[in-house]
Order: C-alpha cells, then sequence, then structure tokens
C-alpha cells in the first residue's frame, strides 16, 4: 500500500514550471528597448535645441508654399465617402484580428469552436450586407 | 593586419580606445560639413549639370548630402543653379528665409553668379542682388568636379564656423545688409 509514488515533478520540470510563471521578465528587454528609443529621440532634441541657433523672423514663420505668398488657409470640406471607407476598414479589421487567436487554437477548439466562430462571422456578414444594400460603398 | 586609415580632416582632439574627444565647436563643425542637405534650386542647364553631380559617376552623396530636399525647412545648403529671372527673385529670397539657420548658398553657374550670357531686362544680375551667397562657381555649366570643390568650401566653413556665428552681430548686418530681418 505504502508503495505508490506521489507525482512529484523532478528538479528540472521544476524550474521549467517556475520560469513558465515568470514570464513577465521575459519583456524587459522590450522595455529597455523602448527606453533607448524615447531617450535617444528626446536627447537629441533637446541637445539640438541647445546647441543649435535660433532665428526668428515672421517670413520664417510663415507656411511654405514654394515661395510665393500664402494663400487662404486648407481647411475645405471633403466627401464623407473616405470617412465611410476608412470606418467600415476598422470594423472588419477588428474582426479579422478576432479571428488570428482562432487560427492559433484552431484544434484545440475543436468542431464547437468552429461553429461559434461561423455564428459571429455571420452575424458581421449580416452588417455588411445591409452596408452593401445601403451603397455606403459607392464612390459616386 | 594593421588597417592604415588616416581620415584627412580629424580635428585635434583626445584619442583612446573606442572613443575620441574634442572640444564642442569641432564636433558640432564636424557633424554640421558632413551631413550638409542640400536644396537644389534648379532652373536649367546648371540644374541638369547638378543631376549629373549627384548621379553615380561623380556622386555628391559620398560627402554628405545623401537626402536633397525641396524644402527648405530640412535643407541646410541652398545650391542656386541656373538662370533667376527678376520674377523669381522674391520667390528665392522666400526659399532662402525659410530655410533654418545654419545655411550656407551655392551660386553654381555663371547665371546665377552673374547673370550669365543673359545681360537683358529680364534676367536678375546675379543672385548676391538678393540673398547672400558663400561660394560662386564659375562655368557654363561648370563641371561636376567644380560643383564637388564648391561643396567642400562649403564644408571648409561649417567646419571651422563659431558656434554662435549665427547669433551674432555680424551676421545680423550681414543679412541687413540684404534687407532680410
Amino acid at each position: 500500500m505504502f508503495n505508490f509514488k506521489l507525482p512529484i515533478p523532478s528538479k528540472s520540470t521544476t524550474m521549467i514550471l517556475l520560469q513558465s510563471l515568470n514570464s513577465s521578465r521575459d519583456f524587459l528587454p522590450i522595455l529597455l528597448m523602448f527606453i533607448v528609443a524615447a531617450g535617444f529621440v528626446s536627447f537629441v532634441m533637446i541637445v539640438t535645441q541647445w546647441l543649435g541657433p535660433k532665428h526668428k523672423s515672421k517670413v520664417k514663420a510663415d507656411s511654405f508654399e514654394c515661395g510665393i505668398e500664402q494663400i487662404g488657409n486648407a481647411r475645405s470640406p471633403f466627401s464623407i465617402k473616405y470617412f465611410l471607407v476608412a470606418i467600415l476598414f476598422v470594423l472588419f479589421d477588428v474582426e479579422v484580428i478576432f479571428m488570428y487567436p482562432w487560427a492559433v487554437n484552431f484544434r484545440s477548439l475543436g468542431a464547437i469552436g468552429m461553429f461559434e466562430m461561423f455564428t459571429f462571422i455571420a452575424f458581421l456578414l449580416i452588417g455588411f450586407f445591409y452596408i452593401l444594400k445601403k451603397g455606403a460603398l459607392k464612390w459616386d | 593586419m594593421a588597417v592604415n586609415i588616416d581620415p584627412k580632416n580629424t580635428p585635434p582632439g583626445y584619442e583612446g580606445q573606442g572613443f575620441f574627444a574634442t572640444t564642442l565647436d569641432k564636433a558640432v563643425g564636424l557633424g554640421r560639413a558632413n551631413s550638409l542637405w542640400p536644396l537644389p534650386f534648379a532652373t536649367s542647364c546648371c540644374g541638369i549639370e547638378f543631376m549629373a553631380t549627384m548621379g553615380s559617376n561623380y556622386d555628391l552623396a559620398r560627402f554628405g548630402s545623401e537626402r536633397i530636399s525641396f524644402s527648405p525647412r530640412q535643407a541646410d545648403l541652398l545650391i542656386v543653379a541656373g538662370t533667376i529671372s527678376k520674377k523669381l527673385a522674391p520667390i528665392l529670397r522666400q526659399v532662402y528665409e525659410q530655410m533654418a539657420e545654419p545655411k550656407w548658398v551655392i551660386s553654381m553657374g555663371a547665371c546665377a553668379s552673374s547673370g550669365g550670357i543673359f545681360d537683358t531686362y529680364s534676367v536678375l544680375q546675379g543672385i548676391d542682388r538678393v540673398i547672400p551667397v558663400d561660394v560662386y562657381v564659375p562655368g557654363c555649366p561648370p563641371r561636376p568636379e567644380q560643383l564637388i570643390d564648391a561643396l567642400m568650401q562649403v564644408q571648409e566653413m561649417a567646419r571651422n564656423e563659431r558656434r554662435d556665428y549665427r547669433q551674432s552681430e555680424r551676421y545680423q548686418k550681414r543679412l541687413e545688409k540684404y534687407g532680410i530681418e
């Protein structure tokens, strides 16, 4: 009766398990890279402000329009179809993003997972047919 | 095998294992001289010659002028290549004024330096009537080697410029002579 062995993992397995728990430490190089990039940019900006010459004048501060006088400003109304295309892209792009974890875990989710995703895509397809019928993607 | 590299224009300084220390003026001068970004204000034949100089046979890019820009905000060196008419003069002046300090001007060719063969009512007889010029390049058009020589002279000026020259009285007087504030 005392001959059974408890399933205590060996030393190497324990070390692997403990390391997988500390995975937040793996992101330290990314933080360092971010600090170096942001630090370099701010260093260069501060040093050029400090070391460089400054000369302000009214002509220099005008907008560059190839040397001629500036006429009007750049604010004019433009067509709403650009906004529609952009916002619909965002929507369907988010849908595609949700499909990436599905692609990774395709097998472990099994057939039920597949049908659940099909339902999700079907909901979005209904919206897509609505957009097509309303003519939101027509460019005239 | 020891590599025998002798960089020609190193400023005086202290050298050690993997570093080089010099004065701030010299370091800034070195940086400015070896990265002059040109703005080719190319109007006519000298513009074509400038294009040939930027090509691979004469290659201006190896002097640091790798990135040419047509925006004065991002350029150090204004290369006026070609005939400037009197109608274009205020535009040239505006482009020069909108460049950020420190800035240098090369007047390339006979037309930009003095009007060239076009001594007529419509041609500006030399861009130094409207903007201050640093180097004049004679020729109609000048050979690419002459433009490279002009760039090297501007490099020499940039290397040896005092760091506070652009804030000084002398520079202010120079601009006032051209009516630029």
